[in-house]
């Protein structure tokens, strides 16, 4: 008996330390990027760092404004949630609620099979395809840019998206959908007036999920986006996203560039924290 | 009195399994007729096929046929979600909708293409009075309707149901999942709405079919064993499986 309540406790110990190592790892990396983000922040100015509208760590003068990389990084992200969400959310609800089984599942395996895509095999697929394609389409001296970007983008967050609105859709109860049929509803009518407003925060979750992914891709937005230090004026400019700032100069940089790019990774790591707060209570909402 | 629902040889199948087997019955207009039978008799599967929800399930197969004020409701002509308009239906578990009571009510009417708002408010109004839950929601009509009581949600139900106006109201089990006040509330408002509509429920519940019904059909394995006069069906059943179910002897 003693024996046993010893060993229940050893192993509720193991299960408590490798538990912790997971909060462990959280908590090293904020902290570390807390402390390396710092002090380039305090050298350049918060203002002149957030807002400065030109980046040039390699100049004489070097200048560490990172206005262009925040501002590529949402609008990008806005641009693959406008494309991305209606494509997302119209394949969840066909999937869920009208699709035959069939058809579901073999739907539902693309659907996975698209998560499971390396993101450099986007990226790639962009280079070859979208970016020639764009400038032709568009005829501009260089198709690498926020477009081809944003458009990669939506395509990579489709799956977060389809797979949490077909679940938030499926858990919505039979009972509100036979009501509305009852009541002489179409089928459509019912899956739009009731299952979908049921089913809200669910989507919504899906939505930020989706935001989460964008922002924080790096590998295949570096390869189609042209990587170059510009404001995002048009959707035809080359730019260059917060992580591909922090991913590009990294390798060959130092001195004050270096902590820069750690205040850029910083500034990146608040704009995940908020988006992860954002879902964790639209989770909550629709648990309620 | 004459028929609005009358029934010639229907059979129905899930798959290979039939679950009603040549059923005959004449329902006759602004009266109750109650259904009983022990489970998995029939008697919900048949109540649904009254406004063809059963059609939703896959591998149903209908055969026979079944007139609603003299159409047949599976010919081509007639609108599935017409049909259903006419003829309400009232669940087991009460579903009110997750809005407010006002939008689960105003749902059907909407739905039908009404968008006056003043229209609307006469119509949630009348539909609350006539499911008897007006004073209860009066002052409450923007809350969510999931915060009622379950016997509330059973009466929004109600209300919810004759918003659109039927003239059929059918009720599935409609007590089954209420405390026994809440449902003498209901079997009261069932008593006073046949004024206005044919109500056709089912129930497990003999003591109930007594009290509310004018007519009762009783099923036994798919078939429809008998069908009368409720007075007559509990004081002098002609077939002995009645007999032997109302008087306890099985189910």
């Amino acid at each position: 008996m003693k024996k046993s309540q010893l060993m229940e406790k050893l192993i509720h110990g193991i299960f408590l330390v490798l538990g912790l190592i997971t909060v462990g790892c959280v908590l090293l990396i904020t902290v570390y990027l807390v402390i390396s983000g710092i002090p380039a922040i305090r050298e350049i100015g918060l203002v002149d760092f957030l807002f400065g509208k030109e980046w040039a760590s390699t100049a004489s003068e070097p200048k560490y404004g990172i206005l262009p990389f925040i501002l590529t990084s949402v609008y990008g992200t806005a641009g693959a949630i406008l494309i991305g969400v209606p494509i997302g959310f119209m394949t969840a609800v066909y999937l869920s609620k009208l699709a035959s089984p069939k058809v579901k599942s073999v739907m539902q395996s693309a659907v996975s099979l698209l998560a499971g895509i390396p993101s450099v095999v986007y990226g790639l697929v962009g280079m070859l395809v979208l970016v020639p394609g764009i400038r032709k389409i568009f005829d501009v001296p260089d198709g690498a840019s926020l477009l081809a970007a944003i458009i990669v983008l939506a395509i990579m967050i489709l799956p977060s998206i389809i797979k949490m609105s077909i679940t938030a859709l499926d858990a919505v109860p039979k009972e509100y959908e036979d009501a509305s049929l009852a009541l002489g509803a179409t089928p459509i009518e019912t899956y739009f007036k009731v299952s979908v407003p049921a089913a809200k925060s669910g989507i919504a979750a899906a939505v930020v999920l989706g935001v989460g992914r964008a922002i924080g891709e790096a590998m295949a937005v570096m390869m189609v986006a042209g990587n170059v230090p510009n404001m995002p004026d048009s959707l035809f400019q080359s730019v260059r996203f917060l992580t591909t700032a922090v991913s590009s100069e990294m390798a060959y940089s130092s001195g004050l560039q270096r902590q820069a790019l750690f205040s850029i990774a910083l500034v990146l790591f608040l704009f995940i924290m908020l988006t992860g707060a954002t879902l964790n209570f639209f989770l909550k909402r629709e648990k309620e | 009195m004459s028929n609005i629902i009358s029934v010639k040889d229907m059979s129905l199948w899930y798959g290979d399994h039939q679950a009603l087997k040549n059923v005959n019955i004449e329902i006759p207009e602004k009266s109750i007729t109650a259904f009983i039978g022990p489970s998995g008799c029939g008697k919900s599967t048949f109540l649904k096929t009254l406004n063809r929800m059963n059609d939703l399930i896959p591998g149903v197969k209908i055969t026979g046929d079944i007139r609603y004020e003299g159409t047949d409701i599976f010919s081509k002509e007639v609108d599935v979600n017409n049909l259903r308009k006419e003829i309400g239906m009232v669940f087991q578990k009460p579903n009110p909708f997750p809005m407010s009571i006002y939008d689960n009510i105003a749902y059907g009417p909407r739905t039908h293409g009404i968008t006056n708002k003043v229209e609307l408010d006469e119509i949630v109004e009348r539909a609350l009075r006539d499911a008897a839950i007006w004073d209860e929601t009066k002052d409450r009509l923007k809350k969510n309707a999931l915060g009622m009581s379950g016997g509330q949600q059973q009466r929004l139900c109600i209300a919810r149901a004759l918003a659109v106006q039927p003239n059929i109201l059918l009720m599935d089990e409609p007590t089954s999942a209420l405390d026994p006040i809440s449902t003498s509330r209901i079997e009261e408002l069932v008593v006073e709405l046949k004024e206005k509509y044919t109500i056709v429920m089912v129930t497990h519940n003999m003591q109930q079919a007594v009290r509310v019904s004018d007519y009762t059909a009783f099923f036994l394995l798919g078939e429809l064993v008998e069908f009368d006069k409720t007075d007559d069906i509990f004081s002098q059943p002609r077939d002995k499986r009645t007999e032997d179910y109302i008087t306890g002897r099985f189910g």
